[in-house]
């Protein structure tokens, strides 16, 4: 039981690899293309045509509105992943092996973002600090004010520190999971630390939450509509739009489930393609 | 620089202070957390029996419950089930000659978050149960078990300790869960922080009061959870 310390953390929401496998004549698909097709059939979409004039006499272009959206979920989503992870490799790693200052600094930060909600935080960030800074004149005045009053900033920061602070504790686990006489051989063959680090640990510690890292990026996936509520325009800000210019209730927001189960799929088949690439020991 | 010195007093639990009306919040986030997490555990065991035992119609539904479940944001969910779950059910009811309805907010914030949850206990509930050595089931059917006894005497004791972790991390996400709530306006603790934010303008002091209110909800949760693992693991064999 090796991964037991992994256990900690979000329900996986694809972790019986149903949108991997793409099981592609199987109920579950053939169900979900009925449903895609009846909604298509039922609902009204002719608000989705590039030249379809509204009741004021505007052309909205919400298909073009869709994808500047849908550009932003994903700048959101790849940014928050890449630059997250990149603080949660030391997060984990010193509350492996750090001094006990910055341990409990990382444990204390981990614990505080997985304990409250996303939206707390971001709403902290964007309302809380945003409230506070035109208070300060240095700040006000300051070349970085017009950063400072985008909430796509703070959307940015907060989902950032919320997926450090996930996979800041699964690299932990990763890190304890590293057998330690591959450790104590690469030491005894006289690596330096930040040698054995760079060659055995961490390389081995990243194998070992590769599995996770699929579920993981997805449930950072559905964190990202929250930033809608920060003034946001992401592809669920579009459909909110939709529903309140054209008083559509269900087909933007089933417009945007799709999105999402689409960008899934491809998620768990991109991580999947990437797992088999790695020669790894399973079970 | 006035509003930025920390003033503790709009904390007070008598009005002006809004103290009070953090803790009613953090009582309803409670209660629909609870509510939910009862219904998503009963919606979760009768899908895992479901997607066990269930003929392949069964399966294929339940798995494309699972499935589109936990893929689609939880706020799209959310907005999708409370726009439809009141209207379908006052269309049912007016169709049966009633009068329409006038859906309880707990009721339907129960409802909702409860469905996003049933479809993450079914898989929890799930692996926790082929988790139970095949051996030990059939025992228990030479025995001359019905299913029912099976269920009742084996599968679920049995299942209990495997699923613990997995069921302690649901709780954690139902809390949190729960805060999306607010963006459709069910009075919890998030609505009526954002009440008190706004009308004192002190939304720091009142958004770190909440994130501290949840974590000290989760970090009691956790504890709870340890204990009854301690408890529910014991005389089991150590793992490793």
């Amino acid at each position: 039981m090796t991964d037991q310390p992994l256990t900690v953390g979000r329900p996986n929401p694809i972790a019986d690899g149903t949108w991997a496998s793409m099981r592609l004549f199987g109920y579950a698909t053939v169900a979900i293309l009925i449903a895609v097709g009846l909604a298509a059939w039922l609902g009204q979409w002719d608000w989705l045509e590039r030249d379809f004039v509204n009741s004021r006499g505007l052309k909205p272009d919400y298909l073009g509105q869709f994808m500047l959206g849908l550009g932003r979920t994903l700048t959101l989503l790849i940014v928050s992943v890449v630059v997250g992870y990149a603080f949660a490799i030391p997060i984990g790693l010193v509350q492996v092996t750090g001094p006990w200052p910055l341990k409990w600094l990382a444990k204390g930060f981990c614990t505080f973002i997985r304990g409250t909600p996303l939206l707390v935080q971001l709403w902290l960030l964007y309302y809380g600090l945003g409230s506070l800074f035109p208070q300060i004149p240095w700040i006000r005045f300051s070349p970085f004010w017009p950063y400072l009053r985008d909430g796509f900033n703070y959307a940015l920061l907060a989902f950032i520190l919320s997926f450090a602070a996930y996979e800041g504790e699964i690299m932990r686990g990763g890190f304890l999971a590293v057998p330690k006489g591959e450790l104590e051989a690469a030491r005894a063959i006289g690596m330096s630390s930040w040698t054995v680090l760079r060659r055995i640990w961490l390389p081995r510690a990243l194998l070992v939450v590769l599995p996770t890292l699929s579920g993981e990026v997805v449930s950072q996936l559905k964190s990202t509509p929250l930033a809608a509520t920060v003034t946001v325009f992401d592809i669920y800000g579009i459909g909110r739009e939709v529903q309140q210019e054209m008083f559509h209730t269900y087909e933007p927001l089933l417009l945007i489930a799709a999105i999402y189960g689409t960008l899934t799929a491809i998620i768990a088949t991109a991580f999947k393609f990437v797992e088999n690439l790695v020669p790894m020991k399973r079970g | 620089m006035s509003a930025m010195t920390i003033d503790l007093s709009i904390l007070a639990f008598s009005p002006p202070g809004w103290g009070s009306n953090l803790l009613r919040g953090l009582g309803h986030t409670i209660e629909i957390a609870t509510g939910a997490y009862a219904f998503g555990l009963v919606l979760g065991l009768g899908g895992a029996m479901g997607k066990l035992n269930g003929g392949p119609i069964l399966k294929g539904a339940l798995e494309v419950y699972t499935t589109l479940g936990r893929a689609i944001p939880e706020l799209i969910l959310i907005l999708i089930l409370y726009y439809a779950g009141p209207t379908l059910l006052n269309q049912l009811v007016t169709a049966y000659g009633f009068q329409p309805l006038d859906v309880n907010g707990l009721a339907a914030g129960i409802f909702v978050l409860g469905v996003v949850q049933g479809a993450y206990s079914t898989e929890v509930l799930r692996g926790a149960i082929q988790a139970i050595p095949t051996g030990q089931i059939e025992a228990a059917k030479a025995y001359g078990m019905s299913g029912w006894q099976r269920f009742q005497r084996i599968i679920f004791p049995a299942m209990i300790p495997n699923a613990i972790p997995g069921m302690a991390n649901l709780w954690l996400n139902v809390t949190k869960d729960s805060a999306l709530l607010a963006v459709v306006g069910f009075s919890e603790l998030m609505l009526e922080t954002r009440q008190a934010a706004g009308s004192t303008k002190a939304y720091f002091m009142f958004y770190m009061a909440a994130a501290l209110l949840y974590l000290a909800l989760s970090q009691v949760s956790i504890l709870i959870f340890n204990w009854i693992e301690r408890r529910q693991r014991r005389g089991q064999q150590a793992l490793a």
